[in-house]
Parts: structure tokens; sequence; C-alpha cells
């Protein structure tokens, strides 16, 4: 069996989130990806924001910093451009990253700078008691949409390729073991890569969207995950109600801290 | 601002100045996002850090460059952005953030009239109570002030000692006069400078504990990456940097995030003094304006009035022991200033309603000349 002792912080636990809660499942497979990849804890670095999914610093021991709603990316920019060495991990919601933090987001994505964005996509605030989030779908029951959600969603992975990030997956908690490929692609790459993971809120969402079982989502998740490879070959009919997960985009282009550093190599003065 | 000191003589900004000062601090991080009167330090620090190795960045917005100056000083740079009002107040949060978590970095606000937009190229010292209580929260706050490019330079670099000393985010106040006007300033030698880093924890990481209460109040931040693995948080925490619930942690921490500045105050306040041992009229004065009331004191002297100046050059932690003293001597404090007697307030409080106090507040986007000072302490005389 996998030992996690290693990389966790005992003393934390129990964890805070909800029995059926898929951020625990994203937790481990992020522990098991670096311990494979064989990323140094001291080297590491784990950024948040606020939310349920921003807990998940606290009980990983790496360097933690656990920042205020939204803006975990623009503090890991920092970290990252001052200290180009360190690994920098962003945990963040779908809240915090693309309604609040959203500026953040899509100009960290631009800029290609080396961060590794996972983003637990669970279409709700779930820390604040089940407020609609920008990924909430249209139609869903909210704590304030209680009439249903007039608004439409925001597919987060196709924002992030469009603001020009270099590497963008979406998984899911319930294949766990194609969301540790991925997010091992994404630790990989140089540049901004994001792994949006669709994970179950049953407390927030799933209670007031007749899943208030954790089974129930879970097995939602089983039946409308559909491959990027198989999507490719299904009728717009056979897609409805589903949704892709895999690699979504995958490209070479400068990267901001490399680039910095070829600035500063030029910039030295002559012997 | 004597002429004999040490050191090379350049015509600058007050805005370049605080440029230079930061580079001569060691600051080699800065993240700011235009905004005017600012944008000149932004600007000539994205020429020079460069050139040093240090980094440069224009980020998204106000709080996105505050949380990158957090973000780099956690690494174990000295970090800094630069604003004025309207990004002042974005960056509020984020800046309440950094007292929290007690991460050194300093933030330059050149000021411009509001509220809101306000007066964009024009100057005004409306935010000096902001820089106190902008943030939510209770906590001690370190807001140092400049009348000139020379102070500029010199009080960025005090900025940061101050910032690595008390483990704090540090502001400096200067105004659009300040920033813009271009006059001459000495640089000292790098030798003659004080530079002060923060501790380095005395601890292996097994034992080491980032935010241990000890006396002097300071807690020891290992930079990232060095093999001490802590948690940083806005959260209420205790010694751990973990978040507590415990009422006896968070009291504890709370009350120490105000107390480790008052306890230093003797250290951090630094005030200036024109002719005041005599003095009859007391005027207090900061910024730009300090400058007219060094002229109008000198006149007033030349016509037969014994006025005295009380000039801070740190606002917060307030001086209120100097200001006590001077009430106790004189009839009446003048407080002149760009804004509507936002310091006059402290005066009050510090001297104990033990003089009048009269405020001379300009809020039109100009500088309040000698002459309007002068006719001030005439009618209070
Ligand atoms: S509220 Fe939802 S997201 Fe938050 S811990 Fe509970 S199940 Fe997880």
């Amino acid at each position: 069996m996998f030992d996690y002792l290693q990389y966790v912080r005992q003393e934390n636990f129990p964890h805070i989130w909800c029995a059926g809660c898929g951020d625990g499942i994203v937790l481990k497979a992020l522990i098991r990806t670096m311990d494979k990849l064989g990323l140094s804890q001291d080297e590491t670095v784990m950024v948040s924001g606020i939310g349920c999914s921003s807990r998940t610093p606290g009980y990983v021991d790496i360097n933690t910093l656990h920042t205020t709603h939204g803006r975990a990316i623009a503090f890991a920019t920092g970290v990252k451009i001052a200290n180009p060495d360190l690994n920098v991990i962003v945990v963040t919601g779908d809240g915090d990253a693309t309604a609040i933090g959203g500026n953040h987001f899509i100009h960290a994505a631009r800029r290609n700078i080396d961060l590794t964005v996972l983003l637990y996509n669970n279409y709700i605030y779930g820390m604040t008691g089940g407020q609609c989030s920008p990924t909430t779908p249209r139609g869903a029951n909210a704590s304030t949409a209680q009439h249903g959600n007039l608004e439409p969603a925001f597919n987060i992975s196709g924002l992030a390729i469009a603001a020009g990030a270099s590497f963008v997956a979406r998984g899911d908690a319930y294949h766990v073991k194609k969301l540790e490929t991925l997010i091992g692609k994404a630790l990989q790459k140089k540049g901004f890569s994001l792994v949006e993971v669709v994970s179950p809120c049953p407390t927030a969402f799933g209670r007031r969207n007749k899943m208030a079982s954790p089974v129930k989502m879970m097995e939602q998740l089983r039946d409308t995950v559909v491959s990027v490879e198989k999507w490719e070959k299904m009728t717009g009919e056979e897609r409805k109600g589903r949704f892709r997960t895999g690699i979504l985009r995958d490209i070479e282009k400068p990267e901001f801290t490399a680039e910095y550093a070829k600035l500063i190599e030029k910039m030295r003065p002559e012997e | 601002m004597s002429n004999d000191r040490p050191g090379k003589v350049r015509m600058m900004q007050g805005n370049q100045a605080c440029a230079e000062g930061a580079i001569a601090a060691g600051c080699r991080f800065f993240a700011g996002y235009p905004i005017t009167p600012s944008s000149e330090i932004a600007e000539n620090l994205s020429v020079m850090l460069p050139r040093l190795g240090g980094k440069f960045i224009q980020m998204e917005d106000e709080m996105a460059a505050m949380g990158a100056i957090i973000g780099a000083a956690l690494t174990g740079q000295k970090s800094l952005t630069a604003t004025s009002g309207p990004g002042f107040s974005l960056k509020q949060e984020t800046k309440g953030y950094a007292s929290m978590a007690e991460v050194p970095c300093v933030i330059v606000n050149v000021m411009r009239g509001g509220p809101s937009t306000g007066m964009p190229t024009l100057p005004a010292q409306m935010d000096v109570q902001q820089a106190r209580w902008g943030a939510h929260g209770d906590r001690g706050v370190i807001a140092l002030t400049a009348k000139s490019a020379q102070e500029t330079y010199e009080q960025t670099i005090r900025a940061f000692n101050l910032a690595e000393r008390y483990m704090t985010p540090v502001i400096l106040l200067i105004d659009e006069i300040t920033g813009h006007t271009t006059e001459k300033v000495i640089i000292p030698d790098a030798s003659d400078i004080e530079i002060v880093h923060r501790k380095k924890p005395d601890k292996d990481p097994e034992n080491y504990l980032p935010y241990r209460f000890t006396d002097d109040c300071i807690p020891t931040l290992a930079p990232f990456g060095t093999g001490y693995r802590y948690n940083v948080t806005g959260l209420c925490h205790n010694e751990t940097g973990f978040p507590t619930n415990d009422s006896n942690e968070i009291q504890c921490l709370i009350e120490r995030l105000t107390r480790k500045i008052e306890i230093y105050e003797d250290d951090i306040i630094r005030n200036n003094e024109l002719m005041l041992e005599d003095a009859e009229i007391g005027v207090f004065a900061y910024g730009s304006v300090a400058r007219t009331a060094q002229a109008a004191v000198r006149i007033c002297r030349e016509e037969g009035i014994k006025a005295g100046l009380l000039e801070p050059t740190v606002l917060w932690p307030f001086p209120t022991k100097a200001v006590l003293a001077m009430a106790q001597k004189v009839r009446a404090i003048v407080v002149p200033e760009l804004n509507l007697g936002q310091m006059a307030r402290e005066v009050s409080l510090a001297s104990q309603c033990s003089v009048p106090v009269h405020k001379l507040g300009r809020v039109d986007g100009s500088p309040i000349p000698p002459q309007q000072l002068v006719e001030k302490i005439r009618e209070v005389v």
C-alpha cells in the first residue's frame, strides 16, 4: 500500500471536508503523483485561495501558502518569479479562480508562467453554504438561485485555452488513475498548466440538486464522463449531458520565468 | 538636507529617488500596476531591476501586485509595490494579509486627491488615515512620509529596514508634489547605508516554529525552499502557522500584532523640529506641507511671532509623546494638511485637549503656500 504519511501533516487530521467530498480524492491523487515524479517537498510550494479546495495545503507537508479569496495565482506568481527553482502548485476552486480571481487566472495563462493550477470544479460555493458559482449549470439550484440558476456557466478549460495556457486538461474525481496521469503531465509541463478536476460536492450542490448521496454523485461522474478521443467521434446529440476529460491542449510556447532569465542574461554587464 | 554629507550628487524626481532607494535597500522584486502619479517608480525599476538580476513584473491589477510582492517576500526577497489612492484602496485586503501573516514588504503610495478617482495629477494627503485603518481588523501599522526627493530616497531604505526588522508591511506615503519634483539627491556610498535583514531561524527544521511567541514579539519566517516547511495563512493561527479556533491563541496573536509595533515605538518614531524650544505656536506638518511649514515658521519668526515646527517623518505609529510635549509648551497648535483634518484629529487626541488645535485643510489640488499658513498662524495669535 502507498504510504501517504511522508507527505501529510498528520497533526492536522481529521480534515474539514464532508463525507463524500471529492477534495480528499484529489489530494491523494496529487500526493501519489508528487511521489511518482520525485518532487522535493522542500522545493515545492502549494498556494491556495479561499474555499473548501483551498484548505488542501494545510494537509500537505511542503511549503504552503493559504492566501485571500481569489488571489492564490497572484501570490503564486510572486513566488515563482522570485524563485523560479521552486515547483509552484496552485490549488483553487471554481468560485475562487473564475469569479473573484478570474483576472489572475486569465493573465497567468496569458503570461504562460510555470504554475500548475489544480482547479476543483464542483459547480458551487461549498464553504459559504451553496451559493451560485460561475460554473453552476443553468437551471441548477443554489442557495442564491433557489428558483433555478438563470446564468450560463463558464467552460473553465476553454477559458484557460483561450487565454493562452500551454497545458490544459480536465479530469474528475471518479477516474482517479487518469487524473493522476493528467496531474503528472501538468506538473512536468514548463508553462502555465491547468488541471480542471470535476469534483463532487454532495453537501452544498448535491443536496439541492437531487444528488444528496455521494454515491449518486460518483455514479453520475462515471456515467457522464467521456474521453477526449471518444468525444471526437460522438454526435452532438450523443454529447448532450456529458463532458470530456483528458488533455485538451498541450503546446510549446515561451514560458515567462525562462524569458525573464534570458533578459537578465542579456542585461548582464560584459566582463 | 545638508549639503556637506558625503555622496554622489544627482538630480532626480521623488519617484525616481524612491526607485533608487529601493535598490540601495536591497529590493530585488517589484510588482505593480500603472497609476498616476506613481508610475515612474515602476518605470524606473523596470529598467533597473533586470540589470541587477532582480525581477520586475507589471501585474494585471492592484490586488495582484500586492499578492505578488507577498509571495516574493516569502522566498526571502525584499519586495516593493507602488500605487496611489484608488490603487491603495484596492490593495487594502491583501495589505491586511501581510500584517496578519507578518510578511515584510513595502508599499509606496504617491498620494493624489480623492475620494474615488479624484484628482489623478494633483497632490493630496487624504490617505493618511487609510494607511492606518484601511484594512479590516486590528493590527499595528508603520507608515513613513517624506517631503523631498532626498528624504524619499532615505525613507524608502528605512521602510525596507523597518519591514525586515519588525516583519510587517511598511507604507511610505509621499504626495504628488514630492513624487514629481525634480531636485538634488545625495546618494551616499553603499557602505554608509544601514541595511537590515530579517531574522534567520536559529533552530533546525524539526524544532522550528514560524510564529513562535518570543519576547521580542517578532516571528522568524524562513524563506520558502530552504528546508523549513511551514504554513502561512491569513486565518487566525497559532505558533505553528496553522489555523486555530483556540480563544487563547487567537487573543495572543491579535494582541501581539498590535503590541509588536507599540513596544518599538521609540525606535520607529522620528521627528524633525524647527525652532520649537521657545515656540508659542506649534505647527504640526508632514510630507510636502512640512516644507511650507518650514518657510512659514521662518516668516513668522521674522515678524516676531514665536512659531515652531514639529515634523513627523513617521505618521504611524503616531508620535503621541512628541505632540503632547509640544502641547504642554505652546498656546495653540496649527495643523496644515492636504485633507480636511485627518491628522489634526490625532494631534487633538495626543494633546489631550490641553491646547486648541486649529486645522488648515486644503483639498483643491493645490499645495498650501507659506503665506496661507502664516495668515492662519497670525489669526490664531
Ligand atoms: S461543502 Fe462540498 S466542497 Fe465543501 S467539503 Fe463539503 S462536500 Fe466538499
